[in-house]
């Protein structure tokens, strides 16, 4: 079977209008997050957000942009540098396929509209409504970007969406269907109705006082994730069709795994026993032992349950030797988007032999299983790494695991 | 009441904003869908914006029989009150 490698890179995040300067960011340990000011905030319980550092749409023609919801926009950008990342491929579009996950798909268009809707009547609702909120929205403006013609895919599992997507790609290429793939997540949906619902979950951080501090993995005083906004997209290529272009290779995609808890519909297993599954299929699919494993970009979204049962996972199934960090302590959770931008971070770890440091854990959790963790803090560490994993987890029981191996 | 030549500078206006059409190419003659790229949903939009600005609603039907940027213009000058 050939290899996958991947040969571009593409996001825009809270700490970053593109790849460099999120990543520059990420190393320097700044944090993404801030305080929502919005009137509309005041009544919320959680009012910290990690907010794109770069508004989209000013980087996009004024008239696409009004075409296209936020999450349309952060997707295009993405695609966009990561095409041009990969040196502009000349592929024959029907080689050539698209993968953008999404949680939520344009569920600013759809609130927008439904307030137009309910004070204006339905004569006055946009024609564009419907292109710019179902969720394969991302998928399709990226497809119309790169003129894909190989299948254009949307898969929709929460925030493993973006890690489900590059999963998705690697299947294309396998699968004889694709030589060519732009695989990702994209998400933008900080709105009073999805932050009310996901604070009726006590889901999300009430940190308002200390938003820089909000998001903090395995650390004993998290209370929640920070919701944040982004894309992440990467160039998958069949292995000899980027080398016969002469393509930069950053590295390879070595394996995925992918497993469902089928335990609850958004509480994760407790022991984490299938995320262990993931991560162990996407081993077993890399042909790699849990010691080659040297780094992992945790999911870690600063929630007290879901950051042991991860903790459970990477003991059971790498064990103690990796250094994992927590990306979310500075880029807050981009939702579908977290797990594509975490393993363009990953990627970028094997390239540059480091790993960047999880903020604000002051007081490591005392559970056993964070204890035995080897989780790099404040700054980043040297080190050297042959593979790294990343994980992601979404609502509805979705694992998946993605294991990169260096160039 | 709007003249002839408020109409085709509003309508101009409107082309700008919704479809980015430069106000000197939004000329009588002009076809929206051949000439001025503009698509079905842009349309729509447009006879909203239309609706706004000169109080002249088009129908579903009637924005059917308008292709050319004269033919808008003609219908919002019969139609306007």
């Amino acid at each position: 079977m050939s290899d996958i490698v991947v040969t571009g890179l593409g996001a825009t995040t809270p700490l970053g209008g593109d790849v460099a300067s999120s990543w520059a960011a990420l190393l320097e340990g700044r944090s993404g997050v801030s305080l929502l000011t919005d009137e509309w905030a005041e009544q919320m319980p959680a009012r910290v957000i990690a907010a794109l550092a770069v508004e989209p749409s000013e980087h996009i023609d004024r008239v696409k942009a009004r075409r296209l919801d936020r999450c349309q926009q952060v997707a295009l950008l993405a695609a966009r540098e990561a095409w041009a990342d990969a040196g502009g491929p000349e592929v024959d579009p029907e080689r050539l396929a698209v993968v953008v996950g999404t949680g939520v798909g344009g569920a600013l268009t759809m609130l927008g509209q439904d307030d137009v809707l309910e004070q204006s009547g339905p004569t006055r609702v946009s024609p564009l409504t419907i292109p710019m909120l179902m969720p394969n929205g991302p998928s399709a403006t990226v497809g119309l970007e790169v003129h894909a013609r190989a299948g254009v895919h949307t898969p929709v599992s929460a925030c493993a969406a973006g890690s489900e997507g590059i999963s998705l790609g690697m299947d294309l290429i396998r699968a004889g269907r694709a030589d060519v793939v732009v695989a990702g997540g994209a998400e933008a949906c900080i709105h009073p109705l999805p932050m009310a619902g996901f604070s009726r979950m006590r889901a999300m951080s009430t940190r308002n006082d200390d938003p820089e501090r909000a998001s903090r993995p395995f650390d004993k005083g998290r209370d929640g994730f920070v919701l944040g906004e982004g894309a992440g997209l990467i160039v998958l290529e069949r292995a000899e069709f980027a080398r016969a272009r002469g393509a930069r290779i950053y590295a390879v995609l070595a394996g995925a795994g992918v497993s469902n808890d089928s335990f609850d519909m958004v509480q994760p297993q407790p022991e984490g026993s299938f995320a262990s599954l993931a991560i162990r299929l996407a081993l077993r699919d890399a042909g790699l032992e849990p010691g080659d494993i040297g780094h992992v970009n945790a999911h870690a979204t600063s929630t007290p349950v879901g950051d042991v049962a991860e903790a459970g996972a990477i003991l059971s199934s790498i064990g103690d030797g990796a250094a994992v960090t927590g990306t979310k302590s500075m880029t807050g959770h981009m939702l579908g988007a977290s797990g594509a931008v975490e393993a363009i971070f990953t990627i970028l770890a094997l390239r540059d032999q480091v790993v960047p440091g999880t903020q604000n854990v002051d007081d490591l959790d005392d559970d056993p299983r964070v204890q035995a963790l080897d989780i790099v803090r404040g700054s980043p560490r040297k080190a050297t790494l042959r593979a790294a994993v990343n994980d992601s987890f979404g609502f509805g029981g979705h694992n998946v695991a993605l294991v990169f191996t260096a160039a | 009441m709007a003249t002839t030549e408020e109409i085709q500078s509003g309508l101009a206006e409107i082309l700008e904003e919704v479809a980015g059409v430069l106000p000197a190419d939004a000329t009588p003659e002009k076809s929206f869908t051949e000439d001025l790229d503009v698509d079905s949903l842009s349309m729509v939009e447009i006879a909203t914006a239309v609706e706004d600005k000169f109080g002249v609603a088009i129908p579903d039907d009637e924005l059917a029989n308008i292709s050319t940027v004269g033919d808008a213009v003609s219908f919002i000058e019969k139609n306007q009150s």
